[in-house]
């Protein structure tokens, strides 16, 4: 099939411009570690507040400025409401859902996870900056959605 | 041109019936998007007995899966009809088909509006609808199964009647277009086979990411599907109010057979930011994702070329010429061009979407609903709606009232999706969530960032909703003036004479759906073994509204 000379050009830098792309994520996944929250285990949803760690949501801490926070997601409202943390916490969130899907979001963070009923999942945030972050549902999760959110105090 | 078959009133009508309901899902979701949007943005209290997630749910309904199915079954159906003549044609089945998605629309409908199905239009589970919504859906879909026979029928008896000579463009790309909807509508109804015993209380709970992978194996190649139904326009309707031709007619049809096969083999980039699911997948389904780009690229060259050989062809050489002989005043021509223009945003803002990690900074906010605006709600309703203004008089016999209010629908219409979607882009930029009824977290810092452009957006959705306004008037002075039109026939473009035909080795749809069943499966085996090897827990579901 003829193919014109221009759109052979066109299509070169179009599939150019795609590889540029995928190579830019790949060597951020493999040498930088940046990748999506994937958690693998997997929860009784049912049964989360007498699952530990879930049976008491909160902080955990691991030293040298490194932290656990675990989050319950359910309807209308995050466990723990609050969380405060001292300048450069290191904290690595791990969120699960006691009933429908929710959205874990920490608003101007890469903090985005969903939490699904019967998986774990898990997200990791450096904060540098001190100030009040807000953390909101990002998934529809019923009548009471948009009350949905959490304060975190960085200080 | 295109030999054309000539207009027959027992196929208009059952076109017609497609194309009516489209129109009137489109209108009905326009008026719970605008409710919606100034809801949100708070300058309207959505009551109580009708709230905002209820609006959105119908919205989203109406809009994504009604009005662009019924208008994809219809113009599918006229194009097949009037490009293969075909005296004995029987209309029982495009009825059949017609029937069942109404009356599956019709009950999913009446759920919706009645409150026990604001599941939005994912549904996700275990957020638990009554059965007759899941039901419904299931009808609208298996209806659309059966419209798609009659198109391969037709195409079947083409190919019967006419040894060696390939199918019309037109047929060759619906044919494309539901095949790809055959594969990808597998996923829906395995879905469904979990959710109507679980909604009916016969199952004790659900496989919440078994749900979630059957729906977006669904979920983005109706995308697709959409973007089909309007690269159809674009390619072989188009081109005919500017007296120009297919560039290619090989590439146009390569452009299909791409679509058919990567539309599929994508939905995991829809849950990048979910559990169960290993990193490997998701950057598999990114490479996909960005195959599928290819066709469009082919798509954005061929189109910008026609134009420019026609432009040529007058004797008008350059960018400028080009653009200014164009018929802009022709609300068809203008409503198809200005969704080109949309689709230019759209389809950038899809790479950011389907880049696996960037994906972190823009998931479920605000961003994505801008970005399906510039898309669905751009080049594919904005085609859909000019087409309309198109068919109209081809399927009535009327002439089309109010050309210049028609005309002047699609220009606000761009101008308002503009306005919307950028806002909506910016806002979600800043971390403003999608699908909520409203963003003041209480006066959060961060939230009241994200106010102004949540105004601009409910005033873009303003202007999108007089656009619509004057749809509505055009469809209905149409219908009350029934001024009669001679010109019925349908001229469809086709590549200029003299140029090459396409490759013999496309027309064998089959083996392309075979080729793209084989990926689909191959790119979805991986992770459907791991969900079932993992202890998943059932959900019981609930509703939470």
């Amino acid at each position: 099939m003829h193919i014109n000379r221009y759109e052979r050009w066109w299509m070169a830098f179009g599939v150019s411009m795609l590889v540029l792309f995928m190579a830019t994520i790949f060597v951020a996944a493999f040498a930088d570690n940046i990748n999506p929250p994937t958690g693998s285990q997997t929860i009784d949803p049912t049964k989360v507040y007498a699952t530990p760690p879930f049976d008491h949501p909160g902080l955990h801490r691991l030293g040298d400025g490194r932290y656990e926070a675990y989050y319950v997601a359910s309807v209308f409202q995050f466990a723990p409401a609050k969380l405060t943390l001292p300048v450069g916490a290191h904290v690595t969130f791990y969120v699960t859902s006691s009933d429908v899907v929710h959205g874990f979001e920490i608003a101007k963070t890469d903090v985005n996870a969903m939490a699904v009923p019967g998986w774990v999942n898990i997200a990791s945030h450096t904060f540098r900056t001190p100030g009040t972050y807000l953390l909101v549902c990002n998934e529809y999760c019923g009548i009471g959605h948009q009350n949905m959110y959490g304060t975190i105090e960085v200080k | 041109m295109q030999a054309v078959a000539s207009s027959n009133p027992a196929e208009n009508r059952v076109v017609l019936a497609h194309i009516y309901t489209a129109t009137v899902a489109v209108c009905l979701g326009a008026v719970f998007g605008v409710l919606q949007g100034f809801s949100r943005a708070g300058a309207i209290d959505a009551p109580p007995w009708f709230d905002y997630y209820r609006m959105l749910t119908a919205h989203g309904v109406l809009m994504a899966l009604v009005f662009t199915t019924f208008f994809i079954t219809g113009f599918s159906l006229f194009a097949v009809y009037r490009t293969i003549a075909r005296p004995d044609r029987k209309l029982a089945t495009a009825w059949i088909g017609w029937w069942m998605m109404l009356i599956g629309t019709a009950t999913a409908a009446i759920t919706i509006l009645s409150g026990n199905a604001t599941v939005l239009y994912t549904f996700y589970a275990p957020l638990k609808a009554a059965p007759s919504f899941y039901l419904g859906a299931t009808l609208l879909v298996l209806g659309t199964w059966v419209v798609a026979y009659e198109i391969f029928e037709n195409a079947f008896y083409f190919k019967r009647t006419n040894p060696g000579i390939s199918l019309p463009l037109p047929v060759f790309m619906a044919s494309a277009t539901f095949l790809m909807w055959i594969i990808a509508t597998l996923g829906v109804v395995a879905e469904m086979a979990l959710l109507i015993p679980w909604s009916f209380g016969w199952t004790p709970g659900i496989n919440v990411m078994l749900t979630r992978m059957f729906f977006w194996y669904f979920g983005h190649p109706l995308v697709y599907f959409w973007i089909m139904g309007a690269y159809i326009i674009w390619y072989t309707v188009v081109p005919t109010r500017y007296g120009g031709n297919v560039f290619s007619d090989g590439l146009a049809r390569l452009t299909f057979l791409m679509l058919l096969i990567l539309s599929t083999p994508v939905g995991i980039h829809h849950e990048f930011m979910e559990p169960g699911i290993a990193s490997s997948w998701k950057l598999l389904h990114m490479v996909m994702t960005y195959g599928v780009a290819i066709p469009s690229f082919l798509t954005a060259f061929a189109i910008f070329a026609s134009f420019e050989l026609a432009a040529m062809k007058q004797g008008r050489h350059g960018f400028i010429a080009t653009v200014t002989s164009l018929p802009w005043n022709d609300p068809f021509f203008s409503g198809a061009a200005y969704g080109m223009l949309l689709f230019i945003l759209g389809g950038f803002g899809g790479m950011i979407n389907a880049s696996y990690s960037m994906d972190t900074l823009v998931h479920n906010t605000i961003w994505i609903v801008g970005h399906f605006h510039a898309t669905v709600g751009g080049p594919v309703a904005l085609t859909f709606i000019g087409a309309t203004y198109w068919l109209i008089p081809r399927l009535t016999g009327r002439e089309l009232w109010g050309r210049s209010i028609a005309l002047w629908q699609t220009r606000l219409w761009f101008i308002g999706m503009l306005i919307m979607s950028l806002s909506m882009h910016y806002a979600g930029l800043l971390g403003a969530p999608r699908r909520t009824s409203s963003v003041a977290y209480a006066g959060a810092t961060v939230a009241q960032s994200w106010e102004p452009a949540m105004l601009l957006a409910a005033a873009g959705g303003a202007i999108l909703f007089i656009s619509i306004c004057f749809f509505a008037a055009v469809a209905i002075g149409t219908l009350f003036k029934n001024e009669k039109t001679h010109d019925t026939t349908a001229d469809f473009a086709v590549a200029a004479p003299g140029s090459e035909p396409a490759p013999p080795v496309f027309e064998n749809l089959i083996r392309w759906a075979v080729v793209a069943l084989v990926l689909a499966v191959l790119a979805y085996t991986g992770p459907f073994i791991e969900l079932f090897h993992s202890h998943a827990y059932l959900a019981p579901g609930m509703r939470t509204w």
